[in-house]
């Protein structure tokens, strides 16, 4: 049955059919996350010879890899940044992709994301938020809604929610931009720019998780979950005359920046030819 | 792209920045050089003391051969970018100490999974914890062999000296690259910040191993297979074309995870084993002086060694049969050659800046009626030649 359905599927030139059917529940957002992948991939006529995807672990960190037929790196939880660093370094010609969940990225691995978008190094991060942590099976996130139930805030959330783009914008990348699973054709587009900016850029999608998320806050269907984003979705121009008590439980989407600034792998390179320069090491 | 340190162009500059001959400096710089010299261009790390002018050397003589020095958030990262520029190609390096060693133990095992070569210093210093953060030691014996978790291998070299410091270090990146697999080098904080000539030689001196490739697009495609039966797969670098998929959980020879049928990881794991003890004459080295005829053994590592040398030396000259064995490489064990020396003679000592680490690994080799004693000092300060006499004095 899979079989039949992946081979009518235009995008199923970008999977690693070997590894299909994928492991992500029915419904799960994580599916909507790998289309728009693949269909920004396809758009842009990028070749996935020239692409490195990496990510780290949990349900989303699977939509990269295996599924994604690139050079693939799955690494340990929360670190993929990091690896996709030395990638980076490594093949600064190639387009370095990391696709991870919000516990993986933002959590453990949140000093490695605020570092990356420092340092401007020329990754494009897309961040599944599915404010849970699917994987081990419901457990508080950073990202967990205050009130909401998890299997490790039973009784109800009382820790306030980490906003990633925001904080992410702030901490210096080139490119933040958030849209919900319910907004498919903005998010393909930018994941387009994220992939053509020049400098760090981060994509986040906040992602409907019915099975462990869903279940336990009153919208066990997948579809009553889209609802939600969309009913509650503000977009970035309409937010910034908002006060803070009109946008608690909104999702702010759109753009949050969108510019220059040195990449690290182009400055290492720039510093490399000046030593080399200095120390009269080129060859004449 | 520099995936061949070997390049005319590497050569040029080598010849060109380091001449050959006499120099006075630091042991942890020796570490460095010797980095440079077996063809490492990629440092990703975070300071820590005593280890932190290997990354000062690093940032300051990279850019001048074409490499990359990077300074990371943290411990956890560095070694990430190491294994991340690896499968790009680079031969890389990063050094550390005590809790930084600690933090890095989680992607020392996926680098020991995906086969991964990377080399990783770790300049011993006086723990647990921060302890005394600025004093050599040697207690991470067994954090370099069982650090991480699970069923592993690993290979840990121990210089005891500046110079040997250095041509270890080259060492240390020929077996990384010839088993694809980590190498740990247990530095200490007394040689590393110890200043004593060493001899740069001329690149033409310094023998240099590089990775296997795959031949052709069929080894590609399995990148964790045994095309060659010596348990080392080819190594299809990112960037190729080959679709490569790595990952830290157990894998078919496709690299495709799975985690649920017993045989793909005890063929997996096997295979990670077999492979570093089937190839005991890539990385097995020790020293021997006076093991001949002596009656008194003293067995001893790294920074101790020296101090150990001298009291043989002294001993030899009071008339006492004392001898020496130093294990260079001293993860997997040279047990073996330990066994033999075991069987001759009456009594073995152990000197160690630590509580007893390698004893208990040398108690392994031998038979209950050799008398073992460790020779034990631990508070930041080297055991010295009088110490280690005294105790072969009160054995003779
Ligand atoms: C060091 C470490 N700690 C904990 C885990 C267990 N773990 C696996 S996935 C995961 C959470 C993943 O959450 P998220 O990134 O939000 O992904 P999701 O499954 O929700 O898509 C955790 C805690 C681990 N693998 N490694
Ligand atoms: S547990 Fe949630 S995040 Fe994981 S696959 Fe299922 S629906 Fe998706």
């Amino acid at each position: 049955m899979a079989n039949e359905i992946y081979s009518t599927y235009p995008m199923v030139k970008y999977l690693r059919k070997e590894a299909l059917p994928t492991a992500l529940c029915p419904g799960c957002g994580g599916g909507t996350v790998l289309n728009a992948f693949a269909n920004a991939i396809d758009q842009l006529k990028l070749d996935p010879k020239d692409l490195v995807v990496v990510s780290g672990i949990g349900c989303s960190a699977w939509i990269a890899s295996p599924y994604f037929l690139a050079d693939t790196l799955h690494t340990t939880h929360g670190r993929a940044i990091a690896f996709a660093t030395g990638v980076k370094v490594g093949l600064p010609d190639k387009k370095v992709v990391v696709i991870s969940g919000d516990g993986d990225l933002a959590s453990i691995g949140g000093n490695h994301l605020l570092h990356a978008a420092r340092r401007n190094i020329d990754i494009t991060v897309i961040l599944v938020n599915n404010f849970i942590y699917g994987m081990t099976g419901g457990q508080l996130a950073p990202t967990t809604p205050f009130g909401a139930r998890t299997t490790t805030s039973p009784y109800r959330n009382i820790e306030h929610p980490l906003q990633i783009s925001e904080t992410i914008a702030a901490a210096g990348a080139s490119y933040v931009a958030r849209w919900t699973t319910a907004h498919v054709y903005q998010l393909i587009e930018s994941i387009k720019k994220a992939l053509n900016v020049r400098g760090f850029s981060l994509v986040e999608v906040i992602s409907q998780c019915p099975v462990q998320y869903g279940r336990r806050n009153r919208m066990k269907e997948p579809a009553e979950m889209l609802r939600w984003f969309l009913k509650n979705s503000v977009p970035v121009s309409r937010a910034k005359n908002m006060s803070p008590e009109e946008l608690e439980g909104k999702f702010v989407i759109g753009e949050f920046v969108n510019r220059e600034r040195p990449e690290f792998v182009t400055e290492l390179n720039k510093l490399i030819d000046e030593v080399q320069g200095h120390f009269g090491l080129k060859e004449d | 792209m520099i995936i061949r340190g070997d390049e005319p162009e590497q050569l040029r500059l080598l010849r060109k920045l380091y001449k050959p001959g006499n120099y006075f400096m630091q042991g942890n710089e020796a570490v460095a050089y010797g980095a440079l010299f077996a063809g490492c261009r990629f440092y990703a790390g975070y300071p820590i003391t005593p280890s932190s002018e290997i990354a000062e050397t690093m940032a300051r003589e990279l850019p001048k051969l074409h490499g990359y020095y990077l300074q990371m958030e943290d411990e956890i990262g560095s070694i990430a970018a190491m294994v991340g520029a690896s499968w790009t190609g680079f031969k890389v390096m990063t050094a550390t100490a005590g809790p930084g060693f600690s933090l890095m133990q989680e992607n020392l095992g996926y680098a020991v999974m995906t086969e991964t070569p990377l080399v990783l210093v770790d300049v011993q210093r006086s723990g647990p914890s921060t302890g005394q953060a600025t004093k050599g030691a040697q207690g991470d014996f067994f954090q370099a062999r069982w650090g991480t978790h699970g069923d592993h291998p690993i290979v840990a070299l121990s210089p005891t000296s500046g110079q040997d410091a250095f041509w270890e270090t080259i060492r240390a990146f020929n077996i990384a690259e010839k088993l694809r697999t980590p190498v740990v080098v247990l530095f200490d904080g007394v040689l590393a910040h110890t200043r004593e000539q060493i001899r740069i030689p001329d690149v033409s001196e310094v023998e240099i191993t590089y990775r296997k490739l795959p031949a052709n697009e069929e080894e590609a495609k399995l990148p964790f297979g045994d095309p060659h039966g010596d348990g080392v797969p080819p190594m299809p670098l990112f960037g190729h074309g080959y679709f490569t998929h790595v990952t830290g959980s157990t894998h078919k020879e496709n690299g495709l995870r799975d985690v649920y049928t017993p045989e793909v990881h005890d063929r997996l794991v096997r295979r990670i084993h077999r492979k570093i003890e089937k190839n005991r004459e890539v990385y097995e080295r020790y020293e021997e002086h006076f093991t001949d005829d002596a009656e008194i053994l003293v067995v001893s590592w790294g920074v101790t060694a020296r101090p150990a040398l001298g009291a043989v030396l002294k001993a030899r000259e009071e008339g006492i049969k004392a001898g020496l064995f130093v294990p260079k490489t001293v993860h997997p064990f040279p047990g073996e050659r330990m066994r033999e020396l075991g069987k001759r003679v009456r009594v073995i000592l152990v000197p160690e800046m630590n509580l007893g680490q390698m004893i208990i690994e040398v108690e392994r080799y031998v038979n209950d009626d050799v008398l073992l004693k460790g020779v034990n000092k631990i508070g930041g300060v080297p055991l010295t030649v009088k110490e280690i006499l005294r105790e072969i004095r009160g054995v003779a």
